[in-house]
């Protein structure tokens, strides 16, 4: 396998076929043939772009839910964690070694909204035995992209 | 009042040219929207463990001059990173100095062999100081023009028809600014088989050594027999750790050689940068990784702008180390001054003629890829654009 183009693709989604074979040496078809298999495999599992939403004005918010569990004879984790994964306001679902257990990350509209989740659907469930919620109050960087905007090019137009 | 004519040094006044981007530099300061690939130095910033140990020197008050030569535990990991990179020995406390940037190693070097008179021979296109230096000197530069068919590289031949009793120095700029040309292990072996009797010196200018692509890495001449007794090595941190600003380089030379040197740096510098050094030697010490990344980075980019340039008809010999590609602009009719001056002004699109880099440089232009794929990408549809409304 080829993580040259696991790479570009990880940096940048938007890159062309084309320019990935250039960049890399291989063929059109080789890159195609790739890229598919990457996906067949589950390695590539999808496409976003990173967003900036607190630029808009009615931003969301999130929270990141620190949750103790107690482990199921049978399934350890897995089946709460994959009950949890389900709900549309869950981004995120980390199964975590140290204090707690399982790490979420809850998209809402508003405080309360994702108050309100925590509260009604992930402290009601029988297998959880606290949680602790931690809302987000800024972001400086995501999926390695930075969202402040600070360092830009100070080099000039021309240097030998 | 003073007759500014007769205070300043003839020599300075006259027979040093000022640089050949200055002229474009004014346009393009009076102009918005400027996309470039005209710059020498890399853009990522310096890695951040190696910033963070400049930081932690400056927290620890190492706010100090250093030793002349530098820090001893820098010019130690200098001596271990040239053998076991390019495989050439050299001892830390007499044979090393540390020098702000490769610009001072060069300098001191030319300063330490070349008097009045002698001749030294330069091959070009290649970096513009080596020429004004050796004329501050009072040497006597001898050109030689390399050509696009031997991919720019220097051949024994050439170099031989320079060679006069006169000679004393040859600089070796490779891999080369601007052309990407690099010397192979066979072509350094034909060179040194032409000095190999003579007691002619090599100025090794090895500053983009860390940035070979197709797999060849860099070959010192130093390592080739019979030729480190003769050999300045030229490196720094500028290009391959992404430092230019630290302003840190080093020279490598024998014993004889760098006590002299370091006596002209002694009196004109006093020692490097100290805040620099200690990042430096983070750099030598746990920056590998970092360099592999970037070249990889480069690599990608380098393939994008050769295959982009072939492809609208601009002749591009494919660079092997450096970060610059050197199109040929010959079917535009156009000098590489005009051609640069009209794509700035219509396409406000900056690179720099390949006549800034010597006579031999006239009819290319050095295009740059330390930029992001999709800068390089807007920038060369721009050139496209311009060369169909031609
Ligand atoms: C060939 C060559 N040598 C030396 C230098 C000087 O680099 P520094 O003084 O930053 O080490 C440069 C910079 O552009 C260069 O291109």
């Amino acid at each position: 396998m080829n993580t040259k183009v696991l790479k570009i693709l990880a940096d940048n989604a938007r890159c062309s076929i084309e320019d990935i074979a250039t960049m890399t040496g291989l063929s059109l078809k080789e890159v195609t043939d790739e890229i598919g298999e990457l996906e067949a495999a589950g390695l590539i599992r999808g496409y976003k772009a990173v967003i900036d939403w607190e630029k808009l004005d009615n931003a969301s918010v999130s929270a990141l839910i620190e949750l103790k569990v107690i482990p199921q004879d049978r399934f350890g984790f897995e089946n709460i964690a994959e009950t949890i994964m389900k709900y549309k306001e869950v981004e995120t679902v980390y199964l975590m070694s140290g204090s707690y257990d399982l790490c979420v990350i809850v998209k809402g509209k508003t405080f309360q909204e994702v108050a309100r989740f925590v509260a009604k659907e992930l402290a009601t469930m029988r297998e959880v035995t606290s949680t602790a919620t931690h809302f987000v109050l800024r972001r400086y960087k995501e999926l390695d992209v930075e969202l402040v905007d600070g360092e830009q090019d100070d080099r000039g137009a021309y240097s030998l | 009042m003073i007759d500014y004519g007769k205070v300043l040094n003839p020599t300075v006044v006259n027979d040093i040219k000022p640089s050949g981007i200055r002229k474009f530099f004014d346009i393009a300061a009076g102009m918005e929207g400027v996309i470039s690939l005209g710059v020498g130095e890399p853009d990522f910033p310096t890695p951040w463990h190696i910033r963070r140990e400049g930081i932690k020197s400056l927290e620890n008050s190492k706010t100090r001059y250093t030793s002349n030569a530098g820090l001893i535990e820098l010019r130690r990991e200098i001596c271990n990173y040239v053998s076991r990179r390019y495989g050439v020995e050299y001892a830390a406390d007499s044979e090393v100095l540390v020098t702000v940037g490769g610009s001072e190693g060069i300098d001191g070097a030319i300063r330490a062999i070349v008097a009045p008179g002698d001749e030294v021979i330069i091959p070009q296109p290649s970096f513009v100081c080596y020429e004004p230096i050796v004329r501050l000197a009072g040497g006597t530069p001898v050109i030689i023009e390399l050509k696009a068919e031997n991919q720019f590289r220097l051949t024994a031949e050439e170099l031989r028809g320079a060679i006069t009793d006169k000679t004393k120095l040859l600089v070796f700029p490779f891999p080369c600014n601007p052309t990407g040309a690099v010397m192979e292990k066979e072509d350094v072996e034909a060179i040194a088989e032409v000095l190999r009797d003579t007691s002619i010196c090599v100025l090794s200018d090895e500053i983009y050594s860390e940035l070979t692509y197709g797999g060849k890495s860099h070959v010192s001449i130093a390592s080739v027999e019979g030729m480190r007794e003769r050999t300045i090595l030229i490196n720094g941190f500028s290009k391959s750790y992404s430092m230019t600003g630290w302003r840190m380089g080093y020279a490598c030379a024998p014993a004889p050689i760098i006590a002299q040197m370091t006596k002209i740096h002694q009196f004109a510098i006093m020692s490097a940068p100290t805040t620099s050094q200690y990042a430096a030697i983070e750099a030598l010490r746990n920056g590998d990784d970092d360099v592999t990344t970037m070249v990889a980075e480069y690599d990608m980019r380098r393939r994008l702008m050769v295959n982009g340039f072939n492809k609208i008809g601009m002749d591009c010999f494919e660079p092997k180390g450096a970060f610059y590609c050197f199109p040929s602009i010959k079917r535009t009719g156009m000098t590489s001054e005009e051609f640069c001056e009209e794509l700035l002004r219509s396409k406000k699109v900056a690179v720099v003629p390949g006549s800034a880099f010597g006579r031999s440089g006239e009819g290319f232009v050095r295009v740059s890829y330390c930029y992001s794929t999709d800068h390089i990408k807007e920038a060369l549809s721009r050139i496209e654009e311009f060369l169909r409304e031609i």
